[in-house]
């Protein structure tokens, strides 16, 4: 049973008919700049008059709590750690992001379920598997994948936010020490979204250079999908 | 389709609509695997302590949605199958669980989600050794828990499906849904039935067979000298 809105059957106790706004996912590793990204696109679509909402993995109000409990205490497993951010992914859907096109809105989603896919998949996931949980995700109208080398990476993180447990994907426990194991871990996660970027169609953009060169790289694009629609006009909120 | 058990341990479960009686037949038979001495456990549904609070949270804020519910239950799951039953099917012992997978084949369909879609979240469950399906008619069920308990609970009773304003109503409506359910399950996945209405020792004869037969000729994870179960059957004996 599938619905051609989404990937498979969708939500089948609602009928989702028309969804006025557009769903844009930017996808890629950590600290590639997608956070710097959606700031920016959002600041512009904003000025040129759109209704603009945006959604990033584990911000559901539902599992927020739980997910960073288990989190801290790293001890979350595969298939668990699978399906809790899975449902996490299923909150935010239907509860932000459904509503926001049908509003009319244009969504920024930071990530989407191909990062939580990609996660699941070094760790040994069955990619059948994953792709069928994700059967109730809505398609979204354009994604944009930010692709970087881990060397790029490597900068930004160590000047910014620093090394983390997780994304170092030391739960895989591959060396002893943080640096490496990030190395080896989002190498082989870039290697998964350049594999998923061709079965889903990504448009793969060069998130190597300049911040804002690859700002405006995605504004062209996001400028094509968006040619025929009308911005929301501020009478129409109130 | 469940996965085949090719562990040394040896899985039991109890299904049933709740007020079928299967809780009660579970423990006597969980005392008296012990009797007989063999390592039992026992899991019971919904009692990971990683979930519980983002469940008691969304069920107070009835923020669920059939899929959020779905998923939440299957991470709980997991978190039992991968830390607890799993392990110690590899160590060769008895588990039984009250309810599996078959609980939200029934739950989440009854709630519209799709059959497939479920059925591959647990797909990475292994199909029990002992199946027992314990079938009693609606209004027994209904005079069995209402009697007992003051109150149904929202989720409990379906209410979030709207199928009435009345709580015992919905509760009617939505455990009829489950039977259903259960009922086509019997022959997808080979559930052995018990006649629910018969008395409690009768109900345990019949299961205490069922185990003998599956346990005849297996040696599973010896219980340590000394432990208290031993020294009870010993007692028994002398």
């Amino acid at each position: 049973m599938s619905d051609p809105l989404f990937f498979g059957a969708g939500f089948p106790y609602r009928t989702i008919d028309d969804l006025p706004g557009k769903l844009i996912v930017l996808e890629g590793s950590d600290g590639v700049g997608r956070s710097t990204q959606t700031q920016l696109l959002r600041r512009w679509l904003e000025d040129e008059g759109f209704a603009v909402s945006d959604t990033g993995l584990r911000r559901s109000e539902l599992t927020q709590k739980g997910l960073e409990d288990a989190k801290k205490g790293h001890t979350l497993s595969r298939i668990t750690m699978s399906l809790f951010y899975a449902t996490d992914f299923a909150d935010r859907l239907e509860n932000q992001i459904i509503p926001a096109l049908q509003a009319g809105f244009v969504v920024l989603s930071d990530r989407y379920f191909y990062s939580i896919m990609a996660r699941d998949i070094v760790r040994g996931a069955d990619p059948d598997w994953a792709r069928k949980v994700y059967g109730f995700a809505l398609k979204p109208d354009l994604v944009l994948y930010l692709k970087a080398d881990v060397s790029d990476l490597v900068s930004r993180l160590i000047h910014g936010r620093g090394l983390n447990y997780w994304e170092a994907g030391m739960d895989l426990r591959p060396t002893d020490n943080l640096f490496d194991s990030f190395l080896n871990y989002q190498a082989k996660l870039i290697s998964l979204f350049d594999q998923l970027a061709q079965e889903y169609e990504f448009i793969t953009i060069d998130a190597g250079r300049p911040i804002m060169n690859v700002f405006e790289d995605l504004q062209h694009h996001i400028r094509d999908l968006l040619e025929d629609q009308q911005p929301i006009l501020e009478e129409d909120l109130m | 389709m469940l996965r085949k058990n090719d562990t040394p341990g040896k899985l039991i479960v109890v299904e049933g609509i709740d007020g079928s009686g299967k809780s009660t037949q579970i423990d006597l038979l969980y005392k008296w695997l012990q009797a007989q001495g063999h390592s039992v456990y026992f899991s019971e549904w919904n009692s990971s302590t990683l979930v519980k609070s983002t469940t008691k949270r969304a069920k107070k804020r009835k923020s669920f949605t059939p899929t959020t519910f779905s998923l939440l239950q299957s991470t709980d799951f997991a978190d039992r199958w991968e830390n607890q039953i799993l392990p110690l099917l590899k160590a060769g012992v008895v588990v039984l669980a009250d309810r599996y997978a078959f609980t939200a084949f029934g739950r989440d369909v009854a709630r519209e989600v799709d059959r497939g879609w479920v059925r591959n979240l647990y797909s990475f469950a292994m199909q029990p050794d002992i199946a027992l399906y314990f079938r009693v008619p609606l209004d027994v069920a209904i005079q069995r828990i209402t009697g007992a308990r003051a109150t149904l609970k929202y989720y409990e009773a379906g209410m979030d499906l709207n199928l009435s304003e009345s709580r015992i109503e919905s509760f009617k409506l939505f455990q009829e849904r489950i039977l259903n359910e259960y009922d086509s399950m019997v022959d997808e996945f080979g559930l052995t039935v018990i006649d629910g209405t018969l008395t409690v020792q009768a109900q345990q004869r019949l299961v205490r067979e069922i185990a003998k037969q599956e346990l005849e000729g297996w040696a599973g994870l010896p219980t340590p000298e000394g432990s208290p179960h031993i020294i009870l059957q010993s007692e028994i004996h002398s």
